[in-house]
């Protein structure tokens, strides 16, 4: 089972969430794997001491135009959906915009010179790591000046998928687009993080409405209970969305996170918290309610 | 020589579209013929690449200048590569106005 954990509002808890989930599901004897989604910005593994195992690149399409063959006729900048061939028939100009470029090759399907070659970029890095229990983590992460994260993490998430598991947490980029998305629809349950604000409110409703077509099951964890008003929870209660765990707005477990500690292993409510939210997860699977 | 200018509107009287790629229309006018063309920019709602898009569109009028309010980073080095000077325009004018002052 794959269960992501994602949120609208960045800094709510996915990685808290993830990491501490993580550390109940290994330590009641299930094989986990722990996958770092957020590519943008990876942290979950630093919660561990990990030893690195190996490296896999993300590489992506890009065309190579052969000037000698191109006769500037343009039907690949005319079939490029994102404008990434800049090309001008009437000054013989042709350029690909490489960070516009998606990869799609629709541009070499156009071409009818067989001037477009095919190259590759690399645009990420899937890296595996192992603690001294052999446990598997797995981090996707861009490559810096790329553009876009959604490739890195379908094949983050395809390459952790060929290894052997019970249970898969994937820590997912905050937001309600594409990166999110990409990690929603490959998981059988989403764990949405929020926080009884006026933000966490806003982002968790487009989580939701985004989820809800999506026809996933999810299920939301407030995490900073406590603080805020209540309109979060009216929201959930009106919409019969259930709530897996209030985790308080607590300084102890905000010191414990800053010095990169799981607060389930030093703080025994909080513990407790995350058992039950793996108790529900074991007994009901993805109809979790 | 041909001019475009980034328009909000197809009328002289509308006023310079401050954004280059996601403008409205463009005004490709004739500083010789003294003529005025309004053309719909097919790239206003583009997902991506609307800058690059537009300079081609504005190239294949073979226009010397482009006057806008703004040009995004992506399309300076391409501007400079086919030879369009880039003129902006931050004062809000109406097209009329930005003719006249070709013309003198």
């Amino acid at each position: 089972m794959k269960i992501a954990i994602a949120s609208g509002k960045g800094g709510t808890g996915k990685t808290f969430v993830s990491t501490n989930l993580f550390q109940i599901f290994q330590s009641s004897g299930h094989h986990t794997l722990l996958v770092d989604c957020d590519v943008e910005c990876p942290n979950s593994l630093i919660f561990f001491k990990l030893k690195k195992i190996s490296d896999t690149l993300v590489m992506e399409y890009r065309p190579k135009i052969d000037l000698d063959k191109c006769n500037y006729c343009g039907r690949c900048s005319d079939y490029c959906e994102y404008n990434a061939i800049f090309c001008i028939p009437e000054l013989e100009q042709i350029r690909l915009l490489s960070n516009l470029c998606h990869g799609c090759e629709a541009c070499a399907v156009a071409c009818k010179q067989n001037a477009i070659k095919d190259s590759k970029t690399e645009i990420g890095k899937i890296s595996f790591f192992t603690d001294s229990y052999n446990h598997i983590f797995i981090e996707g992460r861009m490559k810096e000046g790329k553009i876009s994260s959604v490739p890195v993490i379908k094949s983050t998430i395809k390459e952790a998928s060929f290894l052997s598991y019970d249970y898969m947490i994937l820590d997912s980029s905050p937001g309600t687009s594409c990166p999110f998305i990409q990690t929603a629809t490959r998981a059988d349950y989403i764990i949405i993080v929020t926080e009884p604000t006026p933000f966490g409110l806003s982002d968790l409703q487009q989580a939701v409405e985004t989820l809800d077509t999506l026809n996933k099951n999810y299920g939301v964890i407030i995490n900073r209970a406590g603080l805020g008003n209540a309109d979060v929870y009216d929201y959930l209660n009106k919409n019969h969305i259930p709530i897996l765990a209030e985790i308080p707005f607590s300084k102890e477990i905000a010191h414990l996170y800053s010095e990169g500690k799981l607060a389930v292993s030093y703080i025994d409510d909080v513990n407790e918290l995350f058992k039950g939210i793996y108790n529900n997860i074991i007994d009901n699977g993805s109809s979790i309610y | 020589m041909k001019v475009a200018i980034t328009s909000t509107g197809n009328t002289p009287e509308s006023k310079l579209d401050s954004r280059f790629g996601r403008c409205s229309y463009f005004v490709i006018y004739d500083t010789d013929t003294k003529e005025m063309e309004f053309v719909i920019n097919p790239n206003k709602e583009a997902n991506e690449g609307a800058g690059p898009a537009s300079v081609k569109l504005i190239a294949s009028y073979k226009v010397e200048k482009a006057i806008s309010g703004e040009f995004g980073f992506k399309i300076k080095s391409l501007m400079n590569e086919i030879n369009i000077q880039m003129i902006i325009i931050q004062e809000e004018k109406t097209i009329k106005e930005i003719v006249d002052m070709l013309k003198n």
